[in-house]
């Protein structure tokens, strides 16, 4: 089986570029070129020297020993909290920054959901003198309001988008309207292996360093690369992609995804994509998506800005229906709890979307010998206001 | 059987106009549910060759503030596709002028295609435009029943699309092509720049097998006449849509509206 994306830009059924003749020279371009400019020696010199002295990488591969105590298996936490600005999505910011400035792009956009995505194109557009704007639902700007002055004081300027329910997949139609209108100087970093092809693939390798380096690490640690089990949360499902990526090949991992349940999968306020979608096509790519009958896209909940997506990465859609990865569900108060769990048996406070990762350790039954990994794709400085509200600790 | 089968209505009117075309859009179920069919005999009465009724989307990528908002405006109001060919059946029996569905691809999707396919043209639609439709995917599963089914594919191309490629969508076109005026989203912006002129002219040069049609920007007589110069004619869209919202105007004036236009 394979798993990653062929050369019409799909994995199985799932994939594409969905997308207006408006930018097509823009994804055709991004096509011709990506796999060369990743390749370059220099592109990876540069990508790998900014993700060592400047993201902090590699991230620490930590064992963790009460948890592994309580749930008795060999547990290990790959640390994406640690990364410059708290979360995995810098691998990927940095990766398009370089790649934007080979094209000739003067200027940036983005979307952001809780706003981790937009911290890090901030960032990296400091980092490299580009004029950024991110595009943020306004519920999202209410409720991130932190990550929106990071922004801010980063020199990016932060547009709310007021359409839909006005999160995460309203702000990324603003993101490519945006694009369609200015698209000659301007480049868009997708946050997440969604979009029109190449985006999830180019998304999915700037990622897979974290498997690159789980592999390395835990050959080290147990002997031995590969683990028994890979946990990861899904929205989109970037860090999913990169803690999964150098795994796909090897069947005997098994690899588990974990979505948003929200308020429980049949209450009608959730984001379980796989339990709850059907194929469609929504932000460039056909994937799977809730949607009504009619085709209307339907707005997603979670307590998770970071997870509140309609749709997923086309490649989660295609690991779904190939049964090569496992999903399941958490909803925000198993996920509330499991942060509290955590920040009390290991000292490490997570962000909420990784919250739901850590969950799925009570619904699963593990081998005293089996080693088990947890993305900890981001830290919960930026959730502690819904901590706080959450109130049971 | 073939030779028994009706001109499609598109190429009916391409085959008696070759100038100044004027093609309206308008989204259905907007401003109220039930004003589809009364707003199409309106149209036709007013003079409007051709008519191109948006399917609403929740996420509209390729439409400005106007289009979003009365496709939001029309799923509040209850509209789906189901109900939209039903009410294109019903404007059929007085309509004649040709009727095009213009959306995103998927409530279509969702609809079924191959249903969806027979389902508009049993209804008495002519043509479809689907901007987020790959060419590729068009060429391989849908092209021969689309055919079949009597509808033709509509095609758009912007200043940014290169010759080649216009050349195979030309090739894969009938009816006409319809030329995106600026790369841009609708409705974003009014009237022509020099170097939109230029690309007017140059599409003009190509001599296509199809005809083409100028459509965003389009919002007076004055960009109706400038556009009508280059192209067979015009489409306009928000313009019509701004023009519908307004306190005011109803569907009874919607002829005025159109002399406005073609002066």
């Amino acid at each position: 089986m394979d798993y990653t994306v062929n050369e019409q830009g799909y994995y199985g059924n799932f994939g594409g570029a969905y997308i207006p003749e408006m930018l097509y020279p823009n994804i055709e371009e991004l096509r011709e070129s990506y796999m060369n400019i990743i390749h370059e020696p220099s592109f990876q010199e540069q990508f790998h020297q900014l993700l060592r002295d400047y993201v902090g990488r590699p991230t620490p591969l930590c064992f963790a020993p009460r948890l592994s105590e309580r749930y008795s298996a060999r547990i290990y936490l790959k640390r994406e909290d640690l990364c410059h600005t708290g979360a995995h999505k810098i691998n990927n910011t940095i990766g398009q920054i370089l790649l934007a400035k080979r094209l000739g792009k003067q200027k940036i956009i983005a979307e952001t959901g809780a706003g981790q995505h937009g911290v890090a194109t901030a960032t990296v557009c400091a980092l490299m003198g580009m004029e950024c704007i991110v595009y943020m639902g306004q519920l999202d700007m209410e409720r991130q309001r932190p990550n929106v002055e990071r922004m801010r004081i980063l020199g990016t300027k932060v547009v709310p988008a007021t359409s839909g329910n006005m999160t995460l997949k309203d702000a990324t139609n603003e993101a490519m309207r945006h694009w369609i209108n200015h698209p000659a100087d301007t480049h868009y970093i997708i946050g997440s292996v969604v979009g029109p092809h190449p985006y999830p693939d180019m998304v999915a390798r700037f990622q897979s360093v974290i498997s690159e380096e789980i592999k390395a690490q835990l050959t080290e640690k147990e002997g031995n690369p590969f683990p028994d089990y890979v946990l990861a949360c899904v929205g989109g499902g970037s860090n999913a992609t990169g803690a999964f990526y150098h795994y796909l090949d090897h069947e005997h991992v098994h690899l588990i995804g974990v979505e948003a349940a929200g308020k429980g999968i049949d209450s009608g306020a959730s984001a379980a994509t796989t339990a709850l979608g059907k194929p469609g096509v929504l932000h460039g790519s056909k994937t799977l998506l809730m949607q009504t009958g009619d085709g209307q896209v339907v707005e997603p909940y979670s307590i998770s800005a970071g997870l509140d997506y309609p749709g997923i990465g086309p490649m989660h859609a295609h690991l779904f229906e190939t049964g090569r990865v496992q999903f399941i569900s958490a909803t925000d108060d198993e996920a509330m709890q499991a942060g509290i769990e955590l920040s009390r048996t290991e000292g490490i406070i997570p962000a909420i979307e990784t919250a739901h990762a850590m969950a799925v350790l009570k619904k699963m039954e593990f081998d005293t010998d089996d080693v088990v990994v947890i993305n900890l794709s981001g830290r919960g400085d930026k959730d502690l206001e819904t901590y706080i509200r959450w109130g049971k600790y | 059987m073939e030779a028994t089968k009706t001109m499609n209505r598109i190429d009916q009117l391409f085959s008696l106009k070759r100038e100044n075309i004027l093609s309206v859009f308008f989204t259905a179920g907007y401003p109220s549910l039930n004003d589809t069919v009364p707003i199409a005999q309106a149209l036709e009465q007013a003079g409007v060759d051709m008519i191109e009724i948006g399917i609403p989307f929740s996420d509209p990528i390729a439409d400005g503030p106007v289009i979003q908002a009365s496709s939001k405006t029309a799923i509040d109001n209850g509209m789906t596709l189901k109900l939209l060919l039903e009410q294109v059946k019903e404007a059929r029996q007085t309509v004649t002028i040709p009727i095009i569905l213009m959306g995103y691809l998927n409530p279509v999707l969702q609809y079924g295609m191959e249903h969806f396919f027979t389902d508009a043209a049993a209804a008495g639609v002519d043509g479809l435009i689907l901007p987020d439709m790959p060419m590729d995917e068009y060429k391989h599963s849908f092209q021969e029943k689309m055919k079949s089914a009597g509808l033709h594919n509509i095609f758009l191309i912007s200043p940014t699309t290169v010759e080649k490629r216009i050349r195979q969508i030309d090739n894969l076109s009938n009816g006409f092509i319809y030329a995106v005026s600026s790369s841009s989203t609708t409705g974003a912006r009014t009237g022509f720049q020099p170097e939109q002129l230029a690309y007017f002219e140059r599409l003009k040069s190509l001599n296509l097998k199809n005809p083409f049609l100028i459509g965003f920007g389009i919002s007076n007589q004055e960009s109706y006449n400038t556009a009508c110069q280059y192209s067979a004619g015009v489409i306009i869209g928000s313009a019509f849509i701004q023009w519908l919202k307004k306190e005011g105007n109803s569907i009874g004036a919607i002829p005025e509206f159109m002399r406005q236009v073609k002066g």
